[in-house]
């Protein structure tokens, strides 16, 4: 047994767009421990409630991630609503769930375009770039923007789609579909993938219960914990819903089911445009929340389960705000499955619980 | 010194941005904005840099990383700010983490603004942050010969 060795992984290191710091310690190759570091991009974001009023903080909450922007200004708006007792009008919630489901196509194929990287295919990489920026020409069209959206507002969306953009994302998504299923074919079964990340950082579904994981991370080992079987909001008239499970637990697991669950999310997105009923899209919200009223809302982001809180005053401003955010879940979770792990595969790892730094610090 | 305009190798750096200004400086270095024609290529080695894509505004912690990187750079270098939160704190400027922008702790050549900025942007601000290089070589140079 020799010497142990800390070795420091980031925060700025090429395979991470995010600055996240893990001191590795090894044994000749192999990683004993992983002990993350974080706090590089604390911002502060939910004291600016005191700041900002409820309609203005959607545009902060919008903020705190950049991947899961709809997501979180949908999992704000919600808990809000409920916070007041509102009802939103029928068309915004399906039209919520079609630009939610967009939002977790284009992140999937954004995770899987770095895992490529990662693992080196840097071919495999540039094409769900090519196909991702597909999805954000329907933002665009749609929304006006590529990242940050702003469609949510407190009480519906900001503006309603005409049957025409809705029919343009659904043949924009057929035509992703077919191109997106060579893709599939490239990740699933092509043997250099294989190689590299099966029986890769491991996680049994013990272990993923007892380090409470969420979202793509837990669903490859087996623990079912989609939020959107819950069925809130639009989710509610969905004909079939079964949450995407694999039993591995490994690398290529995780990889397996964002992979599916892009295919998934279109479905569920046709069934949406085929089923959204007419009507209005945004109804004002009046008044402030009641001093002491709380609400809580969960809601299944591209990275898991995120949960929203809040607590109002009797003013416009909320007494308190709080997410908990799925990646800072799942850190504990990475923690684990590096342990033991070859030194060249910390970065397959990390990236594998889809780590979401500016979600988690806020 | 031209070299290094006709192909300039870029670093990026994540100071404390909300991702979305990230991943559309990778958008550009992808297919759909495609800056690898131009002979930009992403890299991950401060000392293989030419220019520097910073988003996100500083704080305590991650400035003397930044510091770090920018002081690994060769010389010359140029340091572009992508995005409202790089150029000015954007819409964190009154969080109480947040420091200001990039040239609070860096010297910054060229603002590219905008929330999340859009790779049409970032393009521009580079083309622009590459005569700035010129500029600054070229003054390197001169230098070198004085002291010679």
């Amino acid at each position: 047994m020799g010497q142990h060795t800390v070795i420091p992984f980031g925060p700025q290191h090429p395979v991470l767009p995010e600055p996240l710091h893990l001191d590795l310690v090894v044994d000749d190759e192999v990683v004993v421990e992983a002990i993350p570091q974080i706090g590089f991009i604390h911002r502060g974001l939910e004291r600016l409630t005191q700041t900002r009023d409820y309609n203005q903080f959607i545009y902060i909450a919008e903020r705190i991630c950049g991947i899961c922007a709809f997501g979180h200004s949908l999992g704000y708006a919600e808990t809000i609503e409920t916070l007041m007792g509102v009802e939103i009008p029928k068309r915004a919630e399906y039209l919520r769930v079609i630009l939610h489901e967009l939002s977790r196509v284009h992140s999937h194929l954004l995770w899987l375009g770095l895992a490529a990287d990662a693992f080196g295919y840097e071919s495999l990489f540039m094409h769900c770039w090519r196909l991702r920026e597909r999805v954000l020409d329907v933002f665009e069209a749609t929304t006006g923007g590529r990242v940050i959206l702003s469609a949510v507002l407190v009480g519906g969306m900001v503006r309603d789609q005409d049957a025409a953009t809705l029919n343009m994302m659904r043949e924009t998504l057929d035509g992703i579909k077919d191109e997106y299923a060579q893709l599939c074919k490239a990740f699933l079964e092509d043997s250099s993938v294989r190689n590299r990340l099966v029986g890769v950082g491991t996680i049994t579904t013990e272990e993923a219960l007892d380090y409470s994981m969420v979202g793509p991370f837990a669903r490859a080992s087996n623990v079912n914990n989609d939020v959107r079987m819950l069925g809130k909001g639009g989710y509610a008239d969905l004909s079939d819903f079964q949450p995407i499970l694999e039993t591995d637990g490994d690398c290529f697991a995780r990889a397996k089911v964002r992979a599916l669950e892009v295919l998934q999310s279109i479905d569920i997105i046709n069934e949406m445009v085929d089923k959204i009923p007419d009507g209005p899209v945004f109804e004002e919200v009046k008044g402030a929340p009641v001093a002491g009223a709380q609400a809580c809302n969960t809601l299944e982001q591209p990275r898991g389960e995120c949960y929203y809180y809040a607590l109002g005053n009797g003013t416009k401003y909320l007494e308190r705000m709080r997410m908990r955010t799925p990646t800072s879940i799942n850190l504990a979770g990475m923690a684990q499955a590096l342990k033991g792990c070859d030194l060249a595969d910390v970065n397959m790892i990390v990236l594998t619980i889809d780590p979401c730094i500016s979600c988690t610090e806020r | 010194m031209g070299f290094a305009s006709k192909s300039p190798w870029v670093i990026h750096y994540d100071a404390s941005s909300c991702n979305g200004c990230d991943i559309e400086v990778l958008a550009a270095l992808c297919p759909g904005y495609d800056v690898e024609r131009f002979g930009i290529i992403n890299t991950g080695n401060p000392k293989h840099a030419d220019i520097f894509l910073v988003t996100g505004s500083v704080n305590e912690q991650n400035k003397p990383v930044l510091q770090e990187i920018y002081n690994q750079m060769l010389e010359p270098k140029v340091v572009v700010a992508c995005g409202c939160c790089a150029c000015t704190g954007g819409v964190f400027h009154d969080c109480y983490n947040v420091i200001g922008g990039v040239d609070q702790a860096i010297p910054v050549d060229v603002y590219a603004p905008g929330c999340a900025v859009r790779p049409e942007a970032i393009i521009d601000a580079v083309v622009e942050g590459l005569g700035v290089l010129e500029q600054k070589a070229a003054a390197l140079k001169e230098n070198q010969k004085k002291g010679a």
